[in-house]
């Protein structure tokens, strides 16, 4: 998909996204909505090289959502990639799905790590990216961190370790949405500087705004042409709860799920 | 016989193995101390240092796992076990990844390095971990043969050796899930772990000289526990002690303790660490202090034997 689709077809995934959290009565809908649209970039601006009708193809690239609170962003573009039947978004966080409110990779086909304790995707992503390069495999490896997870000291683990190994085939992605569980970032543990951080620990760093498509297409388009020995960082900027508006910028919906009544406000909000 | 630590076998097995391209070898910057150093010099391709950052190193140890290689990791039993904690559980056992976590300088024979680094609840982290394994070699003959059996094995394990020099003597094969008898005896069980076997041996040759019979049970695979063989020896012995080189709360003697009292009721003396740090000082110094010698095995054998 180009730009424009993508961005049309986010409002499937938004939707979708919601749905599947009230059903839950539990889940992340803020940090899932900031990030869906670097998600849908991913998996359908033909940035990620997935096949899921062959999950397990040894030159795929991999994915590993570092913040896997965000997992109803992932199951719903890997159900609309045609990993798994979207039928099952609706057993999201119930008993016995494969939907776990935490990514699983045992349970579900596309799920590359899993996560959920913060700080582990992304060292596991780096990992992946030199095993991958011992492989000498031309597979490329993204990392989607949150902007809270930033304040856990083993991502900078990571991060030094990807820069001594020079890991080209890693891409980590910030969502920089700003707020976290407690409150702002800002008031609950400052991060900044970010950009000087990723360009310190030695990545090249880019920013773009999060939810515009024809940035993120482009960014991701410079990652895989730059593969000057050095991992590659974008720093996207994003709206907490993006596309529904009492949603947006509000920490509070960082991990409460919409009320029936919210939802059908919210699905009316995006339109049909 | 003769004295060897056993961690110079676990870099002599992982060369032995390194022809296996499949298998990657990590450390955190103590690769002379574990001995994985030996591997980095037969195979510096596939071997990688993560500097001193334990949580990331088993978290990359995942990575690597993921990607379908066979991963030996180690660091300091204390480190590995306890600094990288969170990675051990979200990462490699929730993932149930073949990964080997190998935990040198365990225990308080450490030495002068002290109480920070002695690790004294590492059996007790790891075995409370759902699919986690653990193993603790006697010597360096049975270290050698864990290492390559492990090669062989799915699932995550951890590995515990120790940093000082201790007899060799065992000449069993190892079995993964197996305890060994090396010795019979219907007045005591000593099932033991680790270097201190070779005490609870030469315990029981001591108190032979006496007619006290005393069973000596190697429980190098501690979980899954060999219930076949605790069960028999329990069964024929009237008294039950466990030893290790650990606290008494959460390894062997826990181990022991909580499958005979499900299985086969019998009050169990458990000797170790009685819930402790440990302290500097020489590794044979500390094993008096903390009562790892063999007059005080037979004199808690003793003790128990008339009190019963």
């Amino acid at each position: 998909m180009n730009a424009k689709e993508l961005e049309a077809f986010s409002t499937t995934l938004r939707k979708e996204i919601l749905i599947c959290i009230n059903g839950a009565k539990s889940g992340h809908p803020g940090g899932s909505l900031s990030s869906i649209d670097i998600l849908n970039t991913l998996y359908f601006g033909n940035v990620l090289n997935v096949d899921p009708k062959n999950p397990h193809d040894e030159n795929r690239d991999r994915f590993v959502l570092s913040k896997g609170h965000a997992a109803p962003a992932l199951y719903t573009c890997l159900a609309y990639k045609g990993f798994f039947d979207k039928d099952l978004l609706c057993t999201l966080r119930k008993l016995g799905s494969p939907l776990q409110g935490h990514p699983d990779s045992k349970k579900l086909a596309g799920i590359e790590a899993s996560t959920g304790s913060l700080g582990h995707g992304i060292s596991i992503a780096v990992g992946m990216a030199l095993a991958l390069k011992l492989k000498k495999s031309p597979s490329n490896v993204y990392c989607l961190v949150g902007d809270g997870e930033m304040q856990e000291g083993l991502v900078y683990e990571a991060l030094m370790c990807a820069s001594h190994y020079h890991l080209d085939n890693l891409c980590v992605i910030l969502d920089f949405n700003g707020l976290q569980i407690d409150g702002k970032i800002s008031d609950v543990m400052d991060i900044r500087p970010v950009r000087e951080k990723f360009e310190a620990f030695g990545f090249l760093t880019h920013e773009v705004d999060g939810h515009n498509y024809e940035q993120l297409l482009n960014i991701f388009e410079d990652f895989k042409s730059a593969k000057k020995l050095k991992p590659f960082a974008v720093i996207a900027h994003t709206v907490k709860g993006k596309g529904v508006s009492f949603m947006e910028n509000k920490y509070e919906y960082h991990g409460k799920p919409p009320t029936d009544e919210e939802l059908n406000k919210a699905l009316s909000e995006l339109g049909a | 016989m003769e004295y060897k630590a056993n961690r110079e076998a676990y870099g002599k097995a992982l060369v032995e193995l390194g022809a296996n391209k499949n298998i990657v070898v990590l450390d955190a910057d103590l690769s002379s101390s574990t001995k994985s150093i030996d591997f980095k010099k037969a195979y510096p391709e596939r071997f990688f240092n993560i500097g001193i950052a334990e949580l990331n190193m088993v978290d990359i140890a995942a990575g690597f796992a993921l990607e379908g290689f066979k991963v030996f990791a180690s660091s300091f039993a204390v480190f590995i076990t306890g600094r990288a904690f969170e990675a051990v559980r979200q990462s490699i056992c929730y993932q149930n990844l073949d990964v080997v976590l190998c935990g040198s300088h365990a225990g308080i024979s450490v030495g002068e390095d002290g109480g920070s680094h002695q690790a004294v609840c590492d059996i007790s982290l790891m075995r409370s971990l759902p699919n986690m394994q653990v193993i603790v070699p006697a010597d360096y003959n049975e270290t050698y043969k864990a290492v390559i059996a492990l090669s062989k094995h799915k699932g995550p394990f951890y590995l515990r050796t120790s940093r000082e020099k201790s007899l060799n003597f065992t000449t069993h094969d190892f079995e993964i899930g197996r305890a060994y008898i090396l010795k019979e005896g219907s007045d005591a069980c000593i099932f033991a772990c680790g270097i201190v076997v070779d005490l609870a041996l030469k315990a029981s040759l001591e108190l032979e000289k006496e007619n006290i019979k005393v069973a000596v049970v190697d429980v190098s695979t501690i979980k899954p526990l060999d219930a076949d063989t605790v069960r028999l020896c329990a069964k024929n012995s009237k008294l039950i002690f466990t030893l290790e080189e650990h606290s008494i709360i959460g390894g062997l003697g826990s181990a022991i303790s909580e499958f005979l009292s499900e299985n086969l009721p019998k009050n169990v003396v458990r000797l170790g660490i009685n819930d402790t740090f440990g302290q500097s000082g020489t590794s044979a110094d500390l094993f008096c202090e903390y009562g790892f010698t063999v007059n005080n095995i037979i004199s808690n054998i003793k003790k128990s034997l008339k009190n019963d």
